[in-house]
């Protein structure tokens, strides 16, 4: 079943179109990364999935209820965490998490075992009696989490949650997200691309308000393993004899005895063996992957110099 | 729900300095034109005896003091409304409303219920002071009634008022100085212009014209009418901005 289904969503801000006919669906077991450089929408779509925002064209559907018809339905089914999380400074964590079951309408006797569940996943069991505005920011940013899933919804939403934390803690709610990630569907948005490669397994880059991208990791992995590689030879074969082999098909070679080849289809393993047959003493092969990095790079910085191109 | 959002409101008040601090100075202040107006009272008590159809304590003490309260929290009020929608907006927490389950309108409901709670805490007390009168003499319960009633409404007035010019900014300070300017032109109102002539419009939007004879034991329908058009009316608005920034962000 599909959690959110989004149709060609549009979002002006004035006259400039913050959002450009963005669509796409979740599905359950989902963790997706939502990508983007500063400014190209990512936190504007999180607020019109989370009804922050009403959009000027397009639909939301949140497990088929159309947010804009049925916002009740459609809400109680989202945890969000905006990118500032909204803390009442001056209540403790127990009163805060309480405030926030009630606006979610979780029943009376279900309030402290709903508040329990929430402290013990985001590590707040100790925390309670304090007041959120005397927690470290870390800990304010646990607070944020445990009340985007203290009604369990079957969608959350998290905008760059691990901004301002430290690396343990960075870990700690990565572990988290990835454990949350096995019953609800969660949409992490970020632009930190190392998490999205440690938790997330769909990937969406939107770039000036259109998504640009979207695969999922195992597609991404498999692309990666194959194509570029740097390899340094002790007993380099001419060039030409290169490019009969293992299907190479272009060499540019760095100093005497390392070569850049690029093959079409070919591990790293492919090449190993070939180097072994031959006799050239290989001695270091690096595959040059392709990564989440410079696909990020190639889709949100390539468009940027082709406009600058122009006059 | 929106019992939920006004006991929160209600909380974090008293959480902060704030809502102790005017609750301990209204009562200060309002205590000392107490024993001054009593004392004024039992100054020309002797002479009222004589005359016929005398004034009695309760037009003499409790009906200037609710005067006074009443415009000590004309400019006490905005202080306290000041950051009903601007705080959370300023904090991010109106985030959390607006992703909650519940419609706008409960929101700005919850909020104006939570402060009329205040208020409410705050008449009770400010009555506590003509109430112990009665231990030696008689009131008129139902004048005492008619202006505790009148300074709820004119409070409500204030906190209705005071919610919209809070939902359209992030600052606090700004509500609390436009809100002010507001309440004060509508107090002032009725001295511009031709002054006293009853059938002027200036006259009849004036909050003064409607709130005096509250206060001085008079229940007229027109006034009730204006209070409650005037809650009606900034509460729609607020409900109606909430809306428009969800629209044009």
């Amino acid at each position: 079943m599909s959690l959110i289904t989004v149709n060609n969503l549009v979002r002006y801000y004035g006259h400039q179109r913050a959002v450009d006919d963005i669509s796409f669906t979740l599905k359950t077991g989902d963790i997706l990364g939502f990508l983007g450089p500063n400014g190209a929408g990512k936190s504007t779509t999180m607020k019109m999935l989370s009804g922050n925002l009403a959009p000027n064209e397009g639909e939301i559907y949140i497990c088929n209820f159309d947010l804009l018809d049925q916002p009740k339905q459609a809400k109680s089914e989202i945890g969000y965490l905006p990118e500032q999380p909204p803390l009442y400074k001056e209540m403790t964590v127990d009163e805060y998490l309480a405030y926030c079951a009630q606006l979610h309408n979780i029943e009376k006797q279900l309030i402290s075992d709903a508040i329990k569940l929430a402290k013990t996943r985001c590590g707040l069991m100790e925390t309670g009696r304090r007041l959120i505005g005397n927690l470290s920011k870390g800990y304010q940013q646990r607070v944020g989490i445990a009340q985007a899933i203290i009604h369990s919804p079957k969608i959350i939403i998290l905008d760059e949650p691990t901004v301002g934390l430290d690396p343990n803690q960075i870990h700690e709610i990565r572990d988290l997200i990835v454990e949350l990630g096995k019953e609800h569907g969660i949409i992490l948005c970020t632009h930190i691309l190392p998490e999205v490669e440690a938790v997330c397994n769909r990937v969406q880059i939107i770039n000036k308000g259109k998504l640009v991208y979207d695969a999922n990791m195992d597609d991404l992995l498999a692309t990666q393993a194959k194509g570029l590689h740097e390899i340094t030879l002790l007993h380099p074969p001419s060039i030409e004899q290169l490019y009969g082999t293992a299907e190479i098909n272009k060499v540019e070679q760095l100093n005497k005895n390392t070569f850049m080849v690029h093959t079409t289809n070919r591990t790293a393993e492919d090449i190993v063996h070939a180097a072994v047959a031959n006799n050239w003493g290989l001695i270091k092969v690096i595959p040059h992957e392709r990564t989440l990095e410079q696909i990020f790079v190639d889709l949100t910085l390539g468009d940027e110099k082709l406009s600058e191109a122009k006059p | 729900m929106i019992l939920n959002i006004a006991k929160r409101e209600l909380r974090s008040m008293f959480l902060s300095p704030l809502a102790w601090t005017v609750l301990a100075v209204t009562q200060l202040i309002l205590c000392w034109i107490f024993f001054s107006q009593l004392d004024v009272f039992f100054s020309i008590q002797k002479e009222l005896t004589s005359l016929p159809n005398a004034p009695g304590v309760t037009d003499l003490v409790t009906a200037p003091l609710l005067e006074i309260a009443s415009v000590m929290l004309l400019m006490i009020s905005p202080l306290l409304t000041m950051r009903l929608i601007s705080e959370e907006r300023r904090n991010g927490t109106l985030t959390l409303l607006l992703s909650s389950p519940i419609s706008i309108r409960e929101i700005v409901l919850g909020k104006f219920l939570g402060i009329t709670l205040f208020y409410l805490i705050l008449i009770a007390m400010i009555s506590l002071m003509p109430l112990s009168l009665m231990m030696g003499t008689e009131l008129d319960l139902g004048k005492l009634a008619s202006g505790l009633l009148g300074l709820l409404l004119l409070l409500c007035a204030f906190a209705a008022a005071g919610l919209f010019l809070s939902s359209l900014t992030a600052n606090p300070g700004v509500a609390a100085i436009s809100t002010f300017g507001l309440l004060l032109l509508l107090w002032i109102l009725e001295r511009s212009g031709d002054a006293g002539s009853t059938g002027s419009i200036f006259t009849y939007l004036s909050l003064t014209h409607h709130i005096t004879p509250l206060l001085r034991g008079i229940v007229n329908t027109t006034d009730l009418a204006y209070f409650a058009l005037f809650i009606i009316t900034f509460l729609l608005l607020t409900i109606r901005q909430m809306d428009a920034e969800r629209l044009q962000g």
